[in-house]
């Protein structure tokens, strides 16, 4: 063990522990604060309102993405709902129920201190959103309407029709435009980051590749922020968009930073199961149908009768069958594995079988089809583009994909890893969701780093620097990353191998399905971890990239981000291979109960693996933070 | 099935470009149309000739990446729908696909079927926000919103910003986009505060870059999101507005 | 990015009502208000005409009268004629900033797609009355030029041999008894109808006049207005070259 895992987390009791904290952080004078540079990576959720926010402190904040404008970051493809606690239902709802809520469904494994400053914040994203003019769904009185989402009892997701992420990213992407307009966020855009530059162990700036122009750039600052996301696409098909990628984070953690639980990824269970061979992504049909859509298959293998012809008591509702007191509403994990069950044993739906019906049937009876319309419509009318099948008439057929990942890089109370002055927020980070992400805190998790906590800790690392301009971009630090960049790159143009990119991405992606997707075992993450360094080999000589690195050249975009995911791939692989438990989305088939329920064992492994680069990518070296719970019990997660 | 793409291939903005003809033979009409220029793609590299290079992301049709001329129409024959969510059952087999970049001094061309909507970028910035520093907003249910002006407002925040309303337009303007962009701020009890300057500067500088509308309703069949031009009106009533305006006075 | 088609931004601070109309926005509402005002003249002059179709008056043709009686309006207010002229100069005002306005929108647009679509369009909205507008504009143009020349101005070889100033009856005759300028009335008022098929819709776009209520009726209004304007007109050169007046 050679990284430093202090969590720093505060003292006090669990309520007081923000306070606390806040209070004891050193501040940055108004006037200093822009004389500091931050240099934030990503414009997502977490990025765009970090930007924003730090820009009104009055930061010199210099924002960079690979898109071609910052409102297009994955973020808006959220589709269900944002949580607060804001008991506006009057259900019983708390911010410690939040936090409870949150620390149980990721099984406990997330830090206590930063889920309940989660649930604090979640009060203010609300507030903030609303008045940023984000068209939240309303009563007829004009007040906030709130639904009900998967691993909660209570009603306390707040959401704007199906389009929720889409709404919040254009707040806080506004927000940060207001601030574009001021001069004091300087964007750029189709700029894609493509190296971490670390001097004296600190981080100190960035290289970052024009994807219009080709050059390489280097840029300074005092703190690099990673707001890059998550890395679902290590499996190839997965519901993020085409570029989303681990690049950023691991190009940090190939400089130090240290990668936590990266074999945990969450599988969502209502995607739109896989058509052809040619698919290229999965899309996601929002959880929040669940709330109204019945989970069934026909009772009998093979039974190829259409939907509308089986009778119910043909009918298999697995889940309100196996958990009855959640029912349909199971946290993401459980409902996944219990697809998975059932299309395993043949009972699957579809011209491949490969699905299950969700069904709005009973919904549409009972509460009438513009009662249902105005929920999903726009969901619904998705479906009908995709599967050419009319949701209202024929139930929908869904399957798990990977969505989200709860790993990501290791940081401390403050969000900083463990590389002094580079910060990850948002996906990009481990902290708050444990083995499982509770459906709609995704968005309350990028938001509440991003607008409210960043902009408090960060001061207290650049307070320590005043003075000190920013290393010139001339430094040797730079030079020698830039040099790194600039071979990779050569590399790859010169490859000039027979496959294309995607080809070894599709075959990563079945490996890492296979064998580190919804369940693991040592065999099966043996047998990867055999498959993906000969594959990885392959890649290396014999890669196609055509035209030119001096231009727009997708393919180069790709095949670097495909080559970090070879990387990272073994690191998930070894990870799953480490916890030999099953906790949320992370399934060890060695470890279950009988009725196939996942078994945690916490006194070996309630803890945060922590990866350290070693130079090998299949042999990275393990650090662990120690998870204490104090204020939750630890105990088995029943939602029968 | 099988198709023939006749796509527009240019090296660069300064290099003369032309239509080149591909056929692309043995795809199903599950695939989505994006994913027919994957397979094309693919088999260019294969075959050593550089691949198509079209902006795309989610695919889900939100994040408003992609964007292209299909057949003349953007985003292609289906209404209402983005050129990812467009899917080959919607083409006969044999058929010929002309497929070409968004086209407008706006949006100023990259490469092959990539285009610079950075234009947009700057019409947000010129006001399509409302002020509230981060920390410093009431609670949430401080202000009712009307459902009906809830609802009218979300229509035009429903804007993917994919440019297709300024493509589609036979003047190449994005009054489309700017209605929806002011219209989302401007309905709403929030946006009151800034309305007049906001609807003045947005407008303005839409005008730098874009052309004039002449009510075609091009852009609202273009749309992905089928956003009305109702919006268009609304905005042309609050620009009049922001020139005689008396600011001074809080009743807006 | 530069900006490609206009900087209206940079310009210096100028009268609202000036910065109003430099912007297309503006002079769109401008383009409203002078059609509407056109239009205003437009059935008025029709109506006015239709005096044509009324047996004389003592002798006089009612129409003559009806001259006569647009020369002394508001007389004894106002000395004879300056009425007649200050509706004159209203209605070349409106024409003027319409063809203005069109013209420099036109500029705009063209700057707006300096390379225009390689391939064949399809359009779905956009109709043969909204694309033609500047075209149906300009030949409107024309047609009112040799409109004046005929029965206003009465130059030749426009206006008949016979025209002579007051005999609006005789010059009326006079004129559509020659097929070739009764065919291009005819044909004049059906581009002005398809002007009007698109104007007389836009134009409430334009001025922002837009209700849930009336939206649906704006299209209808359109189209009356278009037919009513073309058959209007037209049955009157019509009904001098077939005989029904004389």
């Amino acid at each position: 063990m050679t990284l430093q895992l202090d969590a720093k987390v505060p003292p006090g009791a669990i309520e007081d522990k923000w306070d606390n904290h806040k209070f004891s952080v050193r501040l940055v004078n108004p006037a200093n604060k822009r004389k500091f540079k931050i240099l934030i990576v990503g414009t997502g959720l977490a990025g765009a309102s970090a930007a924003a926010s730090l820009a009104e402190l009055g930061y010199d904040v210099e924002v960079f993405t690979f898109h071609d404008s910052p409102r297009r970051a994955h973020s808006i493809a959220a589709q269900g709902g944002i949580n607060a606690a804001k008991n506006y239902k009057n259900d019983g709802d708390s911010v410690y129920r939040l936090f409870y809520d949150t620390v149980k469904g990721g099984d406990y494994r997330s830090r206590e201190a930063n889920v309940y400053r989660l649930a604090h914040e979640s009060l203010n994203i609300i507030d903030q959103a609303t008045a940023q003019g984000v068209p939240f769904a309303r009563e007829y009185g004009g007040l906030l309407d709130n639904r009900s989402f998967g691993g909660a009892q209570v009603a306390r997701t707040f959401y704007a029709r199906g389009q929720t992420g889409q709404q919040l990213l254009l707040g806080a992407y506004q927000a940060m435009a207001r601030q574009v307009a001021a001069g004091t966020v300087k964007l750029h855009t189709r700029s894609e980051m493509l190296d971490i530059v670390v001097k004296e162990g600190r981080a100190v700036g960035i290289v970052a590749r024009d994807l219009i122009s080709g050059a390489i750039t280097n840029h300074s600052g005092h703190a690099v922020v990673l707001a890059t996301g998550g890395y679902s696409n290590v499996f190839f098909l997965s519901t993020n968009a085409m570029a989303c990628n681990v690049s950023a984070i691991w190009r940090a953690h190939r400089k130090g930073a240290g990668f936590a639980n990266p074999s945990f990824t969450q599988i969502h269970p209502t995607c739109i199961p896989a058509s052809d061979e040619f698919q290229s992504k999965l899309t996601l049909m929002s959880e929040s149908l669940r709330n109204d859509g019945r989970i069934w298959v026909p009772s009998r293998i093979g039974d190829d009768r259409p939907a509308s012809q089986i009778p119910k008591e043909e009918r298999d509702y697995f889940l309100e069958r196996m958990y009855p007191a959640f029912g349909n509403l199971v946290p993401r994990d459980v409902a996944s594995r219990a697809v998975k069950r059932i299309v395993d044993e043949g009972k699957g739906v579809g011209p491949l079988r490969n699905g299950v019906y969700l069904d709005f049937h009973d919904a549409i009876e009972r509460e009438g089809r513009q009662v249902i319309q105005e929920r999903y419509e726009n969901l619904f009318e998705m479906y009908q583009r995709i599967t050419d099948e009319d949701p209202y008439e024929v139930p929908m057929r869904i399957y798990p994909a990977p969505h989200y990942t709860m790993g990501g890089l290791w940081v401390d109370y403050n969000l900083m890893t463990t590389i002094p002055g580079l910060y990850a927020i948002g996906e990009a980070n481990f902290s708050d969701h444990g083995a499982n992400r509770l459906g709609a805190s995704a968005l309350m998790q990028g938001l509440a780093d991003g607008y409210f906590i960043l902009p408090t800790t960060i001061g207290d690392y650049l307070a320590g620097f005043l003075g000190q301009p920013p290393v010139p971009t001339d430094d040797t630090a730079f030079g020698d990353a830039g040099q790194e960049v600039r071979d990779r790159v050569d590399r790859f143009m010169s490859t000039r191998g027979s496959r294309t990119v995607d080809w070894f991405h599709k075959e990563l992606g079945k490996i890492m399905l296979e064998y580190c997707g919804m369940s693991r075992s040592e065999p099966g993450l043996n047998k990867a971890l055999s498959e993906i360094p000969a594959l990885y080999e392959e890649f290396k000589t014999d890669v196609r990239i055509l035209g030119t690195a001096g231009g727009l050249n997708q393919t180069l975009e790709r095949a670097g981000r495909v080559e970090d995911f070879f990387e990272l791939a073994q690191a998930m692989c070894v990870d799953a291979l480490h916890r030999e438990e099953s906790c949320g989305g992370h399934f060890r088939e060695e470890s279950q109960t009988e009725e196939g329920e996942a078994l945690r064992w916490d006194d070996d492994f309630a803890h945060v693996a922590v990866w350290e680069w070693t130079g090998d990518p299949a042999k990275p070296e393990l650090n662990k933070e120690p998870l204490t719970f104090e204020a939750v019990n630890l105990s088995t997660r029943s939602y029968k | 099935m099988n198709v023939t793409l006749q796509i527009w291939r240019q090296e660069g903005p300064d290099v003369p470009g032309s239509f080149k003809t591909y056929e692309v033979a043995g795809i199903s009409e599950e695939m989505s149309f994006l994913e027919v220029l994957d397979v094309l793609n693919e088999r260019l590299v294969t075959q050593g000739e550089e691949p198509v290079a079209f902006d795309h992301d989610c695919r889900e049709g939100i994040c408003g990446s992609c964007g292209v001329m299909i057949d003349g129409q953007a985003h292609g024959p289906q209404l209402g729908t983005a050129t990812c969510q467009l899917h080959m059952r919607k083409f006969e087999s044999g058929s010929t696909i002309t497929v070409e970049p968004w086209r407008a001094a706006g949006f100023p061309l990259v490469k092959d079927l990539v285009v610079d909507r950075s234009s947009f970028d700057r019409i947000i910035e010129a006001g399509g926000y409302i002020t509230v520093d981060t920390g410093s907003a009431p609670d949430a249910n401080l202000t009712p919103v009307p459902k009906p002006a809830a609802d009218i407002a979300f229509d035009a925040a429903a804007c993917i910003g994919c440019g297709a309303c300024v493509a589609a337009c036979p003047n190449s303007a994005a009054n489309l986009f700017t209605a929806a962009k002011i219209s989302h701020l401007n309905l709403l009890p929030q946006g009151q505060a800034e309305r007049w300057a906001r609807t003045e500067n947005m407008v303005e500088v839409m005008e730098e870059y874009f052309g004039s509308c002449t009510n075609h309703g091009e852009c609202e069949k273009a749309c992905p999101k089928s956003i009305s031009i109702d919006f268009i009106a609304i905005m042309n009533a609050d620009y009049l507005k922001a020139k005689v305006k008396n600011r001074r006075l809080v009743a807006q | 990015m530069e900006s490609p088609v206009s900087t209206t931004t940079e310009q210096r601070r100028v009268p609202w009502p000036l910065a109003f109309y430099r912007s297309a926005v503006g002079k769109k509402w401008v383009m409203a208000l002078t059609g509407i005002g056109i239009i205003f003249f437009v059935l008025a002059h029709m109506v006015g005409n239709w005096k044509i179709f009324l047996p004389d008056v003592a002798g006089v043709p009612d129409i003559d009268i009806y001259a006569e009686a647009l020369r002394e309006l508001l007389v004894p207010f106002l000395p004879a004629h300056v009425a007649l002229w200050i509706l004159r100069t209203g209605l070349i005002v409106a024409f003027l900033l319409h063809i203005h306005a069109a013209y420099a929108l036109t500029l705009m647009n063209s700057r707006a797609r300096p390379e225009p679509y390689q391939g064949p369009r399809t359009y779905v909205a956009a109709n043969y009355a909204s694309r033609t507008m500047r075209w149906s504009g300009v030949i409107f143009a024309a047609f009112l030029l040799f409109h004046l020349a005929d029965l206003t101005w009465g130059i030749q070889p426009m206006a008949p041999e016979t025209w002579a100033r007051g005999e609006v009856y005789a010059n009326f005759i006079a004129t559509f008894s020659r097929a070739p300028v009764t065919a291009f009335y005819v044909i004049a008022m059906v581009v002005l109808g398809l002007h009007l098929y698109h104007g007389a819709w836009s134009m409430f776009q334009s001025l922002g006049i837009n209700h849930p209520r009336f939206n649906a009726v704006r299209r209808s209004f359109a189209i009356g207005l278009a037919v009513l304007v073309t058959v209007g007109n037209a049955i009157m050169p019509l009904a001098v070259y077939f005989g029904f007046v004389e």
